[in-house]
């Protein structure tokens, strides 16, 4: 039995995601008395991985991951996983690491957990806890399988520093054909993404208009977060859906989450339920909003968002 | 081209959340359900291809006999055969080796399953079926073209969309972006009357095994009370923020 975590990079540099992952990896084989192992493609940056507690680091350097493949990733992790004879693989919950987590359980045959919060409860048997029903409830969830693969939700588990001197080996991939490839990446540049944010600043239809937008994308630059809109925002157009978060858009696991003219419809605070601290800013008491917040400010968005940026800004 | 649709059968989004027999089991009790919405928009954009390209639409549910109420309404949206596995949907590995088995019978040159179920957000059917069949993947689909044999399909990525070609057969997750919400398609009179001559099909399951299992279901702890801060005082939140959650 081994633990076996993948690193995801982007541009030579690991996410914070993979250092969470592998966080939890290194508890993880701590529990259950074993070894814990990292799997990094095409990413020279191993030395950052030593801090969060790795015995060893598995690279596998080879122009054939230069760009993203869930298959050729998915193939080169089972043969990996194979030969480290893992019993537990653990991704992050990018969209990148939950495309493999279930491509790679459907190739090995085996079951995918994501969305996991917590250590497991107990190795034998062996229970994780999940959020589900999109973050309305938790389960405890058993593991039946030889081989476990198990998704951990961004900023459940946190970073903790273990410093191990791991060893470096080079893993050689057998190659598999593919006929996929990628034509084209189209990035917004300069924002942080909601997958990747500690702070999101999300506005809905209180702001009356898409031209309002410019104090919520101030207040996001100030605070180094990524702006986020409520179901009907992104509906009438004024944002893009890759914005939307809630039930049927993303979910957010932020550490702040700043809800400003957005009533908290129940699939609204569904998908920002496991967001650590809630603000909301609202013209109106009653909003439900009020009931899921942590802390909140009953009063105009228009008032309250410049004067808010002002403040913060003159820290 | 032959189209296979995943339905999944899910609470409506309004739905309150509660647990019975000791926390373990869902509380289906007055709960009302829907297609899954991420399937909904597979599902018409499938029907777009059957009527811009004669594309045969077939939707597919693993589940009870309560399930075929929603299988109904996909025929009234539009699909052409409606096929039913006949047992308790327990896991998505059993759930995908129950489609994959059927997928062995017929084959398809494109499934389409939600990126994920709004009930238990596993986001592993479509890739467990792609990696048992050995069929190419692309999941939170938000564009997909055919031509021939070629699929063009573009998929949400963290701060961005990738474009990616390959050939078919294929399985994608299918979201929001690859139809609008304005674009689902809502049953016409004449869509549910013509849904009750359309074929529906059950087939025995082949009772695979589930690989995990739901133990206990807990709520989320109630909520202590919103600490409010007036208008003129956002120090006060900045130092809230700053020194007690210490978020900033």
């Amino acid at each position: 039995m081994a633990v076996l975590v993948y690193l995801e990079s982007e541009d030579n540099k690991f996410k914070k995601t993979a250092y969470e992952a592998l966080s939890y990896g290194k508890a993880l084989a701590d529990k259950m008395n074993v070894k814990v192992s990292g799997v990094v493609f095409n990413c020279t940056d191993s030395d950052s991985l030593k801090k969060y507690g790795a015995d060893k680091i598995i690279t596998i350097n080879d122009t054939d991951f230069e760009e993203f493949s869930s298959k050729k990733y998915s193939h080169a992790l089972s043969q990996v996983i194979k030969s480290e004879n893992s019993s537990d693989v653990i991704l992050s919950s990018s969209a990148n690491s939950k495309f493999i987590g279930a491509h790679l359980s459907g190739i090995m045959d085996t079951s995918f957990v994501s969305n996991v919060i917590d250590l497991p409860e107990s190795i034998n048997p062996f229970v994780v806890k999940r959020t589900c029903f999109t973050n309305k409830a938790f389960s405890s969830t058993e593991m039946i399988s030889d081989l476990r693969i198990i998704g951990v939700s961004s900023n459940s588990f946190g970073l903790i520093e273990n410093m191990n001197d791991a060893s470096v080996e080079t893993f050689n991939v057998e190659k598999v054909e593919s006929n996929q490839r990628i034509l084209k990446i189209e990035k917004e540049t300069g924002s942080v993404t909601i997958a990747d944010a500690d702070v999101v600043v999300s506005a809905g239809r209180g702001l009356k208009g898409p031209e309002n937008w410019e104090m919520i994308e101030t207040l996001a630059d100030t605070l180094g977060a990524a702006t986020a809109c409520s179901k009907p925002v992104s509906d009438m157009g004024w944002r893009p859906h890759s914005e939307h978060v809630g039930q049927t858009g993303k979910p957010v696991s932020s550490n702040l989450y700043i809800a400003i003219g957005i009533s908290g419809a129940i699939q609204h605070l569904a998908g920002i339920n496991s967001s650590k601290v809630k603000v909301v800013i609202n013209n109106d008491p009653e909003a439900p909003f009020f009931k899921a917040a942590d802390y909140g400010v009953v009063g105009d968005a228009f008032e309250v968002v410049p004067a808010l940026i002002e403040k913060l800004k003159a820290r | 081209m032959n189209i296979l649709v995943c339905i999944s059968n899910v609470p409506d989004t309004t739905s309150k959340i509660n647990f019975v027999e000791n926390d373990s089991k869902f509380d289906s009790n007055g709960v009302q359900y829907i297609i899954n919405p991420n399937d909904e928009f597979g599902l018409t954009k499938a029907v777009w291809m059957k009527e811009s390209n004669g594309a045969n639409v077939t939707v597919l549910t693993v589940g009870e006999l309560s399930a075929e109420t929603i299988l109904r309404k996909c025929l009234a949206i539009g699909a052409d055969k409606a096929i039913r596995i006949d047992c308790e949907a327990s896991d998505a590995y059993s759930v995908a080796k129950e489609i994959e088995a059927h997928c062995q019978t017929i084959n398809y040159d494109l499934i389409i399953c939600g990126r994920e179920s709004i009930d238990y957000n596993g986001g592993l059917v479509p890739g467990l079926l792609a990696g048992f069949l050995d069929y190419n993947f692309v999941t939170n689909c938000v564009s997909l073209e055919i031509n021939n044999t070629k699929a063009t399909c573009a998929r949400e990525i963290s701060g961005g969309t990738e474009i990616s070609e390959c050939e078919i057969p294929l399985v994608i997750g299918s979201q929001k972006g690859l139809v609008e919400e304005s674009d689902l398609i809502i049953p016409n009179m004449r869509g549910i009357m013509m849904a009750r001559q359309k074929p529906l099909e059950v087939i025995q399951a082949k009772n695979i095994n589930a690989k995990i299992k739901d133990k206990k279901f807990h709520k989320p702890e109630a909520k202590s009370e919103v600490k409010l801060v007036k208008p003129d005082e956002l120090d006060k939140l900045i130092d809230y923020l700053e020194n007690e959650a210490k978020v900033i």
